[in-house]
């Protein structure tokens, strides 16, 4: 048996944890792109479009982000795909955020007082002249805290890419852990990346957040 | 209905203030207050903004620690240190506040019936009983179920009037309890105040409405920079003010 | 390319669905009640305990809220026994949802409390109630009700969560639908199944607690 030591693990865990960024940003980029536009599709298609969106969003947040990994998984090998965990895992995740975005973006959208549309409207502006002029940038300004504060949930849901095999963070735990027998340490030193990586982003949304809305909020 | 206590002033002292002190960090709002309040008297405390008039009320029921004096109510001394002995003597003062402060997930009556039954262990229905009683005296007996944000501010103040009083204090303390509402419902609430002062109830109140002072109070209190600068009947603070600060405080009011 | 679907397979597997979506009920109600209890207390402490308690309950906070599920529940099943605790997997699983959901609860707690008017305090401590009287009759039920809506969602987060559970063997529903597509190879039908009855779980438990919520905890 080959022995481990602390730094050993630590090691181990800190080369697996560069996957842990890779598939957070992933998801984090490809949902936003992707939850940018189903919003754009929500606010200029009519009732349908928006019914259907709205029935997306709510399958990504009433299943679990396990299943989802799962039916990605075993759902595109359906069509005879050998796909692979990260494939599968980026599919998923990148499903999963654009749904939760799409909706955050929405509210904040929603947030901005009805008189802005009414004004930009008799101003005799189009559709994408409002949303470029009028509404975006004061939407924008809103939507920044929550959605920092939304890359904290992509990453911890990263741990579930373990699940179905993807060697990042967790899975790396659990692997070494099996061989070193030591599950208290390489768990809690799992535990603590994951801490390095997530709490500096929720400071920041938390920053942003009384930036936003002023101390008092 | 409560018989009237007919208790002439002069009796026995509800409240005894003497040397009272008190600052927040370097400015010192009480310079030294003595004050005895007696059983059935109605004082009226009138004096510009600032000058500690809602500090002193809320002193004498702990809500604020003084620094320096002594505080008795009915006959018993104000301890900070002990909690058991500052809920003692918040049984036997009532206070009623600017902003009403009802409890918004209460109806009504269990705003009246809350103190009783938690902290004098009443009955449920003894309380729900009593606060009926209570809710009828302030002319609001169909509003035993209501919430409080289904009532007006003239209404709610007098639900407020209601719930101290079902803890039977041997004094109230109304802070400006009419400077929040519309004029049109003043009146309302001072009617609920003029018939307590008729019962006997022993009141303290800060008020602006000099009318109002004049026909109830007994005494009336003229405050001015942290010190009891005048004091006397009504008829001689309001018809012949002695110092210049009350005459220029009397003055600004009818502007 | 045909792709044949075959839901009988799973379907008829219903004892297992069945008790898996009881385990899954169980783990909820147990952090519900548990952690919300758990939450409210932390609450309390972070805002007027002692300086070290403050700060201990609130690295326990931050360290719950900014790592994942399955690593806190991994280390407690895992890396507790080393440590001498030797936990069967639902007693891990019980405690490692209830800490979790205690963390969320605190800090949404926190903010319904602080936003109870000062007043409100004042008026019923001059009435003479306890502090805890104070607390429980008069801060909390406003403050559990304008929260309420955040709480709602964090609880079926916490469900949908409690999926993980199955990967130490609690045999809840996602660990049903695994047991099932191992014996029948239906994996996508069987995920499908079970991610189909966790969204009628998170509907049914949201009108639930929306229903319960104003009747039980804050009255109307
Ligand atoms: N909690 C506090 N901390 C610091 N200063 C305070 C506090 N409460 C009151 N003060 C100050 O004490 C002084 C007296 O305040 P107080 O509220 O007793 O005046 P008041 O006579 O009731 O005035 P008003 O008519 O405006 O209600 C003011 O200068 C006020 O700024
Ligand atoms: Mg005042």
């Amino acid at each position: 048996m080959i022995e481990f030591s602390l730094w050993d693990i630590l090691r181990n865990l800190l080369l697996a944890l560069r996957w842990t960024a890779a598939l957070s940003l992933v998801a984090f980029i490809g949902g936003g792109l992707t939850g940018a536009l189903l919003l754009y599709a929500r606010l200029a298609g009519g009732r349908v479009t928006d019914r259907l969106i709205g029935l997306y969003v709510q399958l990504f947040q009433g299943t679990p982000l396990l299943m989802q990994l799962f039916l990605a998984y075993f759902g595109i090998a359906l069509f005879g795909i050998d796909v692979s965990a990260w494939t599968a895992a980026a599919l998923a995740l990148t499903l999963y955020t654009s749904a939760f975005l799409t909706e955050i973006w929405r509210g904040c959208v929603a947030s901005v007082p009805k008189g802005q549309w009414e004004a930009s409207s008799s101003l005799a502006l189009s559709f994408v002249e409002q949303m470029r002029y009028v509404i975006l940038p004061q939407a924008t300004r809103v939507a920044i805290a929550p959605t920092v504060g939304f890359l904290v949930q992509v990453i911890k849901g990263t741990a579930l890419a373990s699940v179905i095999g993807f060697v990042e963070l967790t899975k790396a735990g659990t692997m070494i852990s099996n061989t070193t027998f030591k599950p208290f340490t390489v768990f809690g030193f799992v535990a603590l990346l994951y801490f390095a990586l997530c709490f500096p982003v929720s400071l920041t949304a938390r920053y942003l957040e009384r930036k936003t809305y002023g101390p008092r909020h | 209905m409560v018989p009237a206590i007919d208790n002439a002033p002069g009796s026995r002292l509800v409240v005894e203030i003497t040397a009272l002190r008190k600052s927040f960090g370097e400015v010192e709002v009480l310079k030294g207050i003595d004050l005895n309040v007696h059983q059935g008297e109605v004082i009226a405390i009138i004096g510009k903004s600032g000058s500690g008039k809602s500090t002193l009320l809320r002193c004498i029921n702990g809500l604020e620690t003084f620094d320096d004096g002594a505080l008795r109510v009915d006959g018993k001394q104000l301890l900070h240190e002990s909690p058991t002995a500052m809920r003692e003597l918040r049984q036997h003062v009532g206070m009623i506040f600017q902003s009403f402060n009802l409890f918004p997930h209460l109806s009504v009556g269990r705003n009246v019936m809350l103190a009783p039954t938690l902290v004098k262990k009443r009955s449920k229905t003894e309380a729900a009983e009593r606060a009926r009683t209570l809710l009828e005296r302030v002319g609001l007996a169909d509003k035993f179920d209501a919430m409080p944000d289904q009532l007006s501010g003239g209404q709610q103040q007098r639900v407020a009037i209601a719930r101290s009083l079902a803890m039977d204090p041997a004094v109230l303390l109304c802070d400006e309890i009419t400077s929040a509402l519309d004029p049109e419902l003043v009146g309302e609430v001072l009617r609920v105040v003029e018939l307590l002062a008729q019962e006997g109830m022993t009141l303290l109140m800060v008020t602006h409405e000099m009318n109002f002072a004049r026909k109830v109070s007994d005494r009336v209190i003229f405050m001015h920079q942290g010190r009891v600068h005048e004091m006397g009947p009504p008829e001689e603070l309001f018809g012949s003010p002695r110092t210049p600060e009350l005459k220029q405080f009397l003055s600004s009011l009818h502007d | 390319m045909r792709i044949q679907l075959d839901f009988a397979a799973v379907l008829s597997q219903w004892p297992l669905l069945l008790n898996g979506i009881a385990w899954t009920i169980a783990l909820t109600t147990v952090a519900t009640l548990i952690g919300m209890l758990l939450g409210i207390l932390c609450a309390q402490m972070r805002a007027k305990g002692p300086v070290a308690v403050r700060f201990g309950v609130g690295a326990y906070i931050e360290l719950i809220r900014n790592t994942p599920f399955i690593v806190q529940l991994f280390f407690i099943f895992f890396g507790l026994p080393v440590a001498g605790v030797r936990l069967s997997p639902e007693t891990a699983a019980f405690i490692a949802i209830v800490l979790n959901l205690g963390a969320y609860a605190a800090e949404i707690v926190r903010a319904g409390v602080e936003a109870t008017p000062r007043g409100q305090i004042e008026a019923a401590v001059s009435l003479a109630l306890t502090p805890f009287q104070v607390f429980t009759r008069v801060v909390l039920p406003p403050a559990l009700k304008k929260v309420w809506p955040a709480t709602v969602s964090q609880i079926v987060i916490v469900m949908l969560g409690s999926s993980v559970c199955g990967q130490i063997s609690v045999p809840e529903l996602s660990y049903a639908a695994n047991l099932i597509q191992s014996n029948n190879f239906r994996a996508f039908e069987s995920f499908i199944v079970a991610a189909l009855l966790y969204l009628a779980l998170s509907v049914v438990l949201r009108k639930f607690l929306n229903w319960a919520g104003p009747r039980l905890l804050f009255g109307r």
